[in-house]
C-alpha cells in the first residue's frame, strides 16, 4: 500500500507516489491569477530538480497536479510558478508562507543547455510558459562568457499579464542580453511592443547556423515560433521544446498525458523539435 | 545624410536583402534620413500615404483611435522591418495611425518617386512587390494569433 503521505523515512526515490511535504516559505504575487511559491522541505528532500523538469505539487485533500520549476538554488527553497486555472492551482497559487503541500518528483526529461555551449542562444516563451524556462535564463545570465549572443524573446497577453516584470526589467538594463517583450493587447501606458511573441524573432541577432533555441508556450505558439525559427534557418535538431499535457501519475503508468506515441510525464515535458514535429501537426491528438 | 549614406543604410536593412546594385541605387535616390521623437505621429488614418519608412533603430506604433479609450497600438514595428504598405496599393491613403513610441530614426522614402521607379524597372517592381506582399502575410499571420488569445485560460 502506498503511503499518502511520506512521513515513514522511506526516500521518495524507493517510493514515487507518495508525496513529501513541504513547506511554503515565500509567495510572490506575480499577476491577478499567477504566484510564485518557495517550496522547502520539511523533512528529507525529494531530489534536486534540473532545469526543465517538474513537479507533482499536491494540495491536500484537493487535488495534485504537475508544475514545472522555475527557480533554483535559492536559499529558502525551489520556487514553482502557478497559474490559477482550476481547483488545485487555486489552492496551491493561494497557498500561505507556513502552508505545508506534497512534492512528488522531480520528473521529466532536461533543457540541454550544456549543449549550446560556445553557441547563440534563443530563449521563446510565452505566457507562463516562460516559467519552466526561467531556469535556463538564469544560467544563461550567471554564465554569460559561454555562449554566443543570447536572446530572450518574450510574449504576455497584456502588460499586467507579464510573470517576473521585475526581473525582465533587470534584464532590460543588461547590454549582453537582447531582451524583447511584447504584449498581445497594450494599455495606453505600455511603452513596449505590441504583436504575438513569433514576430520579434526578427529583433533577435543570431546565426542560425550556430544556434539552440528554447521554446515554451502555448502549442499554438510554440508550432508559429518554431515555424519562424526554421525559416531564418535555425535547424531542427538545435529547437527544443516543452509540451503540455495533462500529467497525472508522473511515472508513464496511467497514460493521461499520452501524446501519441509518447507520454508527457516520463518521455518529456522537454523534447527535441523533431521527435514532436509530426505531432505538433496532428489535430485533436 | 548624403544619397551615398541612404544607400549603405538600406544595405544594411533586412527587407532589401537580395536586391541588386542597381536596384539599391535607385531605391537610395528615393529615400532620405529621418528622425522621430517620443510620441511624433507620422502617419494618420485615411490621410495620403506619400512616405514609406525603413526603420533602422527605435519603434512605430501602429494605432486605432477608438472612442472612450483613445489610440489603441495594434502592433509595433522595429529595426530591420518596414512600416506601410499603403503607399503601394491605391486609393494611397493609410489604413492607420502611426507614431513613434522612442527615438526612431529611418529611411523616408517618397511614394511617389517609388512608384515611378517601379513603373520604369519591371524586376525592382516585382522585387518589392514581394517584400511587401511577405510583410502583409507575416503581420495578417501575427494579426491572427493575437486575435486566438493564446494566453487565455485554457
Amino acid at each position: 500500500m502506498v503511503d499518502l503521505i511520506n512521513t515513514a523515512g522511506s526516500s521518495p526515490a524507493a517510493a514515487p507516489m507518495a508525496p513529501m511535504p513541504y513547506r511554503v516559505t515565500r509567495r510572490r504575487h506575480e499577476t491577478h491569477d499567477t504566484a510564485t511559491i518557495t517550496i522547502a522541505p520539511v523533512g528529507e528532500p525529494v531530489a534536486t530538480p534540473r532545469p526543465g523538469q517538474f513537479h507533482m505539487l499536491y494540495a491536500f485533500g484537493i487535488g495534485e497536479v504537475p508544475i514545472s520549476v522555475s527557480g533554483l538554488d535559492r536559499e529558502d527553497g525551489i520556487e514553482h510558478t502557478i497559474r490559477a486555472v482550476g481547483l488545485t492551482t487555486e489552492a496551491l497559487s493561494g497557498s500561505s508562507v507556513g502552508d505545508i503541500i506534497g512534492v512528488r518528483g522531480p520528473f521529466g526529461t532536461v533543457w540541454d543547455i550544456d549543449a549550446a555551449r560556445g553557441d547563440d542562444v534563443i530563449v521563446m516563451a510565452g505566457g507562463i510558459g516562460l516559467a519552466p524556462l526561467r531556469p535556463v535564463i538564469e544560467h544563461l545570465l550567471a554564465h554569460p562568457g559561454d555562449h554566443g549572443s543570447v536572446n530572450v524573446l518574450v510574449g504576455a497577453r497584456s502588460p499586467a499579464e507579464l510573470v517576473y516584470a521585475d526581473e525582465l526589467a533587470a534584464i532590460a538594463r543588461r547590454d549582453d542580453v537582447h531582451l524583447a517583450v511584447t504584449v498581445d493587447s497594450s494599455t495606453p501606458e505600455w511603452r513596449g511592443r505590441v504583436g504575438v511573441v513569433t514576430t520579434v524573432i526578427d529583433s533577435a541577432r543570431f546565426d542560425p547556423g550556430h544556434t539552440r533555441a528554447f521554446v515554451c508556450g502555448p502549442e499554438a505558439m510554440m508550432r508559429f515560433g518554431i515555424r519562424a525559427l526554421l525559416d531564418r534557418g535555425v535547424a531542427p535538431e538545435r529547437i527544443q521544446l516543452s509540451a503540455e499535457r495533462n500529467m497525472a501519475c508522473a511515472v508513464g503508468h496511467c497514460g493521461h498525458c499520452q501524446y501519441g506515441p509518447v507520454l508527457v510525464c516520463r518521455d518529456g515535458a522537454v523534447f527535441d523539435y523533431p521527435r514532436l514535429a509530426p505531432l505538433l501537426g496532428v489535430r485533436e491528438l | 545624410m548624403s544619397t551615398t549614406e541612404v544607400r549603405t543604410a538600406i544595405t544594411a536593412h533586412q527587407f532589401f536583402d537580395g536586391l541588386g546594385p542597381d536596384q539599391l541605387d535607385t531605391l537610395a535616390t528615393c529615400g532620405e534620413p529621418i528622425e522621430f521623437r517620443a510620441g511624433e505621429t507620422l502617419a494618420r488614418e485615411g490621410q495620403p500615404a506619400e512616405q514609406f519608412y525603413a526603420v533602422e533603430s527605435g519603434h512605430l506604433a501602429i494605432q486605432i483611435h477608438v472612442p472612450q479609450r483613445g489610440a489603441v497600438t495594434v502592433a509595433t514595428v522595429g529595426p530591420g522591418e518596414v512600416l506601410g504598405w499603403s503607399w503601394m496599393l491605391e486609393p494611397h491613403r493609410w489604413h492607420f495611425d502611426a507614431v513613434a513610441t522612442e527615438t526612431t530614426r529611418a529611411v523616408a522614402f517618397d511614394a511617389a518617386r517609388l512608384r515611378f521607379a517601379m513603373d520604369d524597372d519591371d524586376e525592382l517592381n516585382a522585387a518589392l512587390t514581394r517584400r511587401v506582399a511577405a510583410v502583409m502575410t507575416r503581420r495578417l499571420v501575427a494579426a491572427r494569433l493575437q486575435l486566438l488569445d493564446l494566453y487565455g485560460a485554457p
